[in-house]
């Protein structure tokens, strides 16, 4: 039987030659990941309760990413729980204030090509770059998980999203993923399985295809895939895991259902409206729109490539006056890859705020913008109330977007900054 | 799942995580949480809701976060079930992991705030007070069987209770 790559993801961990759309399947999970929220604070009490233990520590991750650095005496008692529950529990893999879970996993080699992976997050997909059977669970069914080491799925469809060509410069993943959410919707993934293909998607680096991946769940999809190549292998090399077997992790030909297709070489930068990730257009119809502040960061929008992009912008040009630009690099490693290579010192001397590597404003746990202010955003998520008060209007854009957009005091097509 | 009626709360679509259960509240317990439960929608809702109603809403309720305490900031309030056309599919599983019935009723736009509404899961029948009848999609058994048991949690707790050392 022609497999997609998510049945054959499935298959593995089930224990099986094969599955059907539609089956509802035991997996054994490969790796369980979760965070200061939605980790050992929930857990800890259920797990007393049960009186049962976790199935294999070594299989377990706990990143402190959402309530560090500690602001008040709330999130100092919710990091405190998950230091001494790690240390308790002797954890072998914890990463305390180092990041952001969905970068920082990756970056320590957990997430190969082939494995089945839960996390506590609704961006959990962002593991579905590398190859990955990754998607977001809530803290009851983390408890089920890491009790039990086992997890229910029904085998999705495949809904395959094809790229063409090459993407213009100023152009960026966030954008590709903007524009499909704007065509299908929040829910349009419909919690099936999207695989990203085609050669503008294998022309991404890795930190690109992550975003896709990431903003899967945006899409409403349960898992976003991209099949490994060479790029990944690579990229983890570099990353603590060698030698990858990427080989087996493809769709079979005629194994699929659904395709779109897409022309990477006609997308134009993309802005999404208050309030929500669907109300994406191209950024000239936003045009003009004034802006008080903008915001780089997040698992989404904060990573080394997305740097990058922002310093392309912002070399020898500075924020304009009555804007401020808040970057918050989204790990340590990339935070310090950037400072290494120059790139940081760019977004600095242009005027931008360097603020902790952490999900920050993004997770929307307080310390949000001012509800009379209008931001421009790299983050996944611009609901209302998110990333302040109810009355906050929040633009989502690429890194090139938000960098130029601060230079020029309101949104603007960043190809108009570049060229 | 019975016969009884249930007084109806009516939301539009694309309710978020982040308005059932939001941000600023998410160090607290699932008790704070709740009174600011659909806070910038529906600001009567945590108040006036009683144990017994029931929430019907457009289309992809629960879009967001993986945040549990969506669901279960509105198990706190004693809603019975929800009633929408579609969810998202992270805030389904955590709806039945909390005990929380969720009724996929492609109709349900017709029904009206405050009126009274039937519903039997394992019909698939949402039953208005004149005495239409809505269709709403079967659901697996074994989450029919995990609702009924009050949650995964209960599940997980007689797991280990019946467990052989």
């Amino acid at each position: 039987m022609a497999m997609s790559l998510a049945q054959k993801l499935i298959a593995r961990a089930a224990g099986r030659e094969e599955v059907r759309e539609g089956e509802i399947v035991t997996c054994k999970v490969d790796l369980a990941m979760f965070h200061d929220s939605s980790g050992p604070r929930r857990l800890q009490p259920m797990l007393e309760q049960l009186g049962a233990g976790i199935w294999n520590k070594d299989k377990v991750v706990l990143v402190m990413d959402h309530y560090v650095p500690e602001r008040n005496d709330d999130a100092r008692r919710i990091v405190r729980i998950a230091r001494e529950w790690a240390r308790d529990q002797h954890l072998p893999h914890v990463y305390d204030s180092q990041g952001i879970c969905h970068v920082v996993v990756p970056q320590h080699g957990h997430i190969r090509p082939g494995m089945f992976c839960v996390g506590g997050d609704s961006h959990s997909p962002t593991g579905g770059a590398f190859g990955a059977y990754m998607f977001g669970v809530g803290s009851t069914e983390m408890l089920g998980v890491v009790t039990t080491g086992e997890i229910w799925v029904q085998v999705p469809r495949t809904i395959r999203m094809r790229w063409y060509g090459r993407l213009q410069a100023g152009v960026a993943a966030k954008d590709m993923m903007l524009a499909m959410i704007a065509r299908f919707g929040m829910n349009g993934g419909a919690y099936q399985a999207v695989e990203f293909c085609g050669e503008a998607v294998r022309a991404l680096p890795m930190h690109e295809r992550m975003t896709l991946a990431n903003m899967s769940a945006e899409l409403g999809a349960q898992v976003g895939l991209i099949a490994p190549d060479e790029i990944t292998r690579e990229w983890l090399e570099a990353h603590g895991a060698p030698d990858v077997e990427t080989r087996p992790w493809f769709s079979d030909q005629g194994s699929l259902q659904e395709e779109h297709r897409f022309e990477g070489g006609a997308l134009a930068p993309q802005v999404a409206a208050p309030f929500s990730p669907a109300n994406a257009g191209d950024a000239a119809q936003f045009a003009g729109v004034k802006i008080q502040a903008a915001y780089i960061g997040a698992c989404t929008g904060a990573k080394l490539e997305d740097l990058r992009f922002a310093a392309r912008v912002l070399r020898d040009r500075h924020v304009a006056a009555g804007v401020r630009l808040l970057v918050a690099p989204a790990s340590h490693a990339d935070r310090d890859t950037a400072a290494r290579e120059g790139t940081l010192q760019v977004l600095q001397d242009a005027g931008a705020q360097l603020q902790p590597s952490a999900c920050g404003i993004c997770a929307g746990y307080g310390d949000g913008f001012a509800a009379h202010e209008t931001v421009i955003s790299s983050t996944a998520r611009n609901f209302r109330g998110r990333m302040g008060p109810p009355g906050t209007q929040v633009y989502l854009a690429s890194p090139y977007t938000v960098a130029a957009s601060a230079v020029a005091g309101q949104i603007v097509d960043p190809r108009e900054v570049l060229a | 799942m019975n016969g009884d009626l249930h007084r109806v709360w009516r939301v539009g679509s694309d309710v978020d995580t982040d308005a059932l259960a939001p941000g600023a509240w998410m160090q607290h317990g699932v008790d704070v949480i709740a009174q600011h439960c659909l806070e910038a929608l529906r600001p009567d809702f945590a108040a006036g809701a009683r144990p017994g109603d029931v929430l019907v809403a457009g289309r992809n309720f629960g879009i967001g976060s993986s945040r549990e305490q969506a669901a279960a900031a509105l198990r706190h309030l004693g809603i019975a079930a929800v009633v929408a056309p579609s969810y998202s599919g992270l805030f389904f599983r955590n709806a039945f992991n909390l005990g929380l019935l969720l009724l996929t009723c492609p109709g349900c736009d017709v029904i009206h705030e405050g009126e009274q509404i039937a519903f039997d899961a394992r019909a698939g029948t949402v039953t208005r007070q004149h005495g239409q009848v809505l269709a709403a999609e079967p659901i697996p058994g074994f989450l029919l069987a995990m609702v009924e048991a009050g949650g995964l949690f209960s599940q997980l707790q007689h797991r280990f209770r019946t467990r052989t050392p």
